[in-house]
């Protein structure tokens, strides 16, 4: 099952993961980060299909695509 | 478990310091997968500007150069003639090239240094806070042009791609967005052609990338986004304006 | 030792810089330094290095940038309009802490000014032309003999101290014939050492190496660490050479050119009975101070010879210290001196006559100049027409 990981403390909630996923699968995390961010976070990991659209637009490199 | 996407090995783990948003940390990774697809990364110097990108070399595992502005492909013509086996890039914003970088940006491709350009087009001044850039759009507000641009006192935007492409060192010329996943993997997909050339020996390839800027434009990231795609876009159309050399 | 060679300066300093192992040169055409590029053209591939002619002496200076991070001996040569250009170069340069070698054949300023020798350069060599606490070490030849083996010296100081090294010639030197020989071996830059602090390829072990400007919050710490080496310098660099200083009236203080005019001028005054002895300093940054601080104590005068207005004789009043007179016999703008004149301000310095004795002060006595605008001519707002 593909998934993704979001690395809190280079996320930057710029958002533009959320806004690429086709399958709707990211939200908003209502938890600040030490940054003062509400960084993107995997909120359907059931809809992931692993196409890297949000590593691909993210521009911290903080999210990293895995499969179990 | 298999990692299907990860921080390319040649980028390093310092967060970078760019706006949320901003299209440098796209292009960044892209260099850095480039790096590791083409097993250069033990080879590469790089050229930083003065611009928001200034701390560029803080971001990629290998040598650099930080140098005045504009004068990248110069810094980068002495280190790749000094070292003709690295592969050397000059990263810049559009002030750094087509402002008081433009004699240097014209003479590496009129010498076609085999050099690569990395061209990030965000019709501003960043990093100083919103100055009028020469590619800032007609009527697009600027610190320095608070009206907007006026054509009658500043002239218009220039198409960098265009004015090289008549330049026989130019070898390739390619303007690509990163708004987008479909544009970020063509982007990619010049990047690397770029880089390849490099390796080849091709002679001069540079890779424009339009990119939102949504602190300077004063805007959302949504609508910087749209000021990419519905204005930038227009007059600065994608597309591949010279590809000659190794296929 | 080679043999002797009649050689014109431009093309000593070129030959002898690829002798020394430079490997990059980046130049562009001006008068009067034009042989130095095109014989680099000529003749640095062939040797193994890589000749640029570049778009301006901006980029010049910053392909030198480049190439000397890279660990390669760089140079760039040009003449005194041409050099202020580079100032943007030469003070990042001097912040990444990269040796190269500057050549500047001086001619007449400021502006475009003139295209024959001067000495008009001082200040901006050895005050630094750039912004920022920072300095270049500063050769100057006086005959076509130095200018060809200055550049070994020359590399070789930038890099043991990780500064620029500035040649300042003259365009008479420059464009002079002279019989000249190399003192020195060639060097194969090949077979020089790597500098840590290089950027590279092959890189080994060796982790990532940046050369940069931007110091930022760390600003303080890197000037106070240059500004130790530059104290080491000035203690243990300076280079001068001397006749007669132990036993004179007057001593001459000259550099380049105007020091051989002061040989001549040594003759003259024996047989008016005067003796004059001359303080040639041939590291003009640093100053060797303490020397001339000694020496000058033996006169009863000292005499500044310059080709300019009140430049080299700034240092010479520091060095001397209010300890005794310092005079200035000045040839600005292109102006050329002559033994016969300097006796002549030298028997000035001795008996208080003004002959041949530049005072700014004086200079401008009963001078007056006040330009005014005249609305007889119009007004500025007349016919502006335009956009």
């Amino acid at each position: 099952m593909p998934r993704i990981e979001v690395d809190v403390n280079k996320c930057k909630a710029c958002y533009l993961c959320v806004n690429a996923c086709p399958k709707k699968c990211l939200g908003k995390s209502k938890t600040i980060s030490k940054k003062g961010y509400f960084p993107a976070q995997m909120e359907h990991p059931e809809n992931c299909i692993g196409c890297k659209m949000c590593y691909m637009m993210c521009p911290d490199i903080a999210i990293t695509v895995i499969k179990d | 478990m298999e990692i299907l996407a990860k921080k390319p090995n040649c980028l390093t783990d310092i967060p970078m310091h760019y706006c949320p948003g901003c299209g440098h940390g796209i292009v960044h990774r892209l260099m850095g997968e480039t790096f590791d697809e083409l097993k250069i990364a033990d080879r590469v110097i790089g050229i930083a500007p003065v611009g928001c990108a200034v701390f560029a070399d803080e971001y990629f595992a290998c040598d650099s150069v930080q140098g005045a502005h504009g004068r990248g492909p110069a810094i980068a013509t002495g280190v790749k003639r000094s070292k003709p086996g690295a592969i050397v890039f000059s990263y810049q914003g559009d002030g750094d090239l087509a402002s008081i970088g433009m004699a240097e940006i014209v003479h590496a491709a009129v010498r076609s240094e085999n050099i690569t350009v990395i061209f990030i087009n965000n019709a501003i001044y960043g990093m100083t806070g919103g100055q009028m850039a020469p590619t800032t759009l007609v009527g697009q507000v600027a610190t320095t042009a608070p009206k907007g641009r006026d054509p009658k006192l500043q002239g218009w935007p220039i198409n960098m791609c265009e004015m090289l492409s008549q330049i026989t060192g130019a070898k390739f010329l390619a303007r690509v967005a990163v708004d987008c996943p479909q544009n970020v993997m063509k982007a990619k997909q010049a990047i690397k052609k770029a880089f390849e050339n490099q390796v080849n020996g091709v002679g001069f390839s540079m890779v424009e990338v339009l990119s939102q800027c949504p602190t300077n434009w004063h805007a959302s990231v949504e609508q910087a986004l749209e000021f990419v795609r519905t204005k930038m876009m227009v007059q600065y159309p994608l597309g591949i304006f010279k590809d000659e050399g190794a296929k | 030792m080679t043999e002797k060679t009649l050689r014109k300066g431009n093309e000593a300093l070129a030959e002898g810089a690829i002798r020394a192992g430079a490997r990059f040169f980046a130049g562009y055409p001006i008068t009067p330094q034009n042989e130095v590029p095109e014989y680099m053209a000529a003749h640095m591939a062939d040797a193994g290095g890589a000749f640029v002619q570049a778009e301006s002496e901006v980029a010049a200076i910053n392909m030198v940038y480049g190439a000397a991070a890279t660990g390669t001996r760089s140079m760039t040569s040009s003449s005194s309009p041409g050099i202020s250009l580079k100032q943007e170069g030469i003070t990042y340069l001097a912040s990444a802490d990269l040796p190269c070698l500057i050549v500047n054949v001086m001619r007449g300023g400021p502006g475009l000014g003139s295209i024959g020798g001067a000495q008009g350069d001082y200040f901006q060599a050895t005050r630094g032309g750039g912004n920022g606490d920072y300095h270049v070490i500063v050769l100057a030849p006086n005959s076509v003999e130095e200018l060809g083996n200055f550049p070994k010296l020359g590399f070789e100081l930038a890099e043991k101290y990780r500064m620029p090294c500035m040649i300042l010639a003259d365009g008479i030197l420059g464009q002079m014939m002279e019989s000249m020989a190399f003192n020195f071996d060639p060097v194969d830059p090949n077979q020089l050492g790597k500098f840590d602090w290089a950027v590279d390829i092959c890189k080994g072990e060796r982790g990532k190496s940046k050369v940069f400007s931007y110091k930022g919050d760390n600003l303080i710490a890197d000037v106070t660490e240059r500004a130790k080496r530059y104290g080491l310098i000035e203690e243990t660099e300076a280079r001068f050479e001397q006749r007669n200083c132990e036993d004179c009236d007057v001593l001459l203080v000259a550099y380049g050119l105007s020091s051989r005019a002061c040989l001549e001028a040594i003759s003259l005054a024996k047989e008016a009975g005067i003796k004059l002895g001359l303080f040639r300093p041939i590291t003009l940054w640093p100053f060797p101070s303490k020397q001339l601080f000694e020496l000058a104590q033996k006169a009863k005068a000292v005499l500044t010879v310059e080709q300019s207005l009140g430049q080299l004789v700034q240092d010479v009043k520091l060095a001397v210290d209010g300890k005794v007179p310092v005079y200035l016999n000045a040839y600005p703008a292109g102006g050329q001196p002559d033994g016969e004149k300097i006796v002549t301000a030298a028997k000035s310095c001795l008996n208080g006559g003004k002959e041949g004795l530049f005072d700014v002060r004086e200079h401008a006595e009963g001078f007056t100049y006040d330009c005014k605008r005249n609305t007889a001519l119009g007004v500025q707002g007349d016919c502006k027409g335009g956009k």
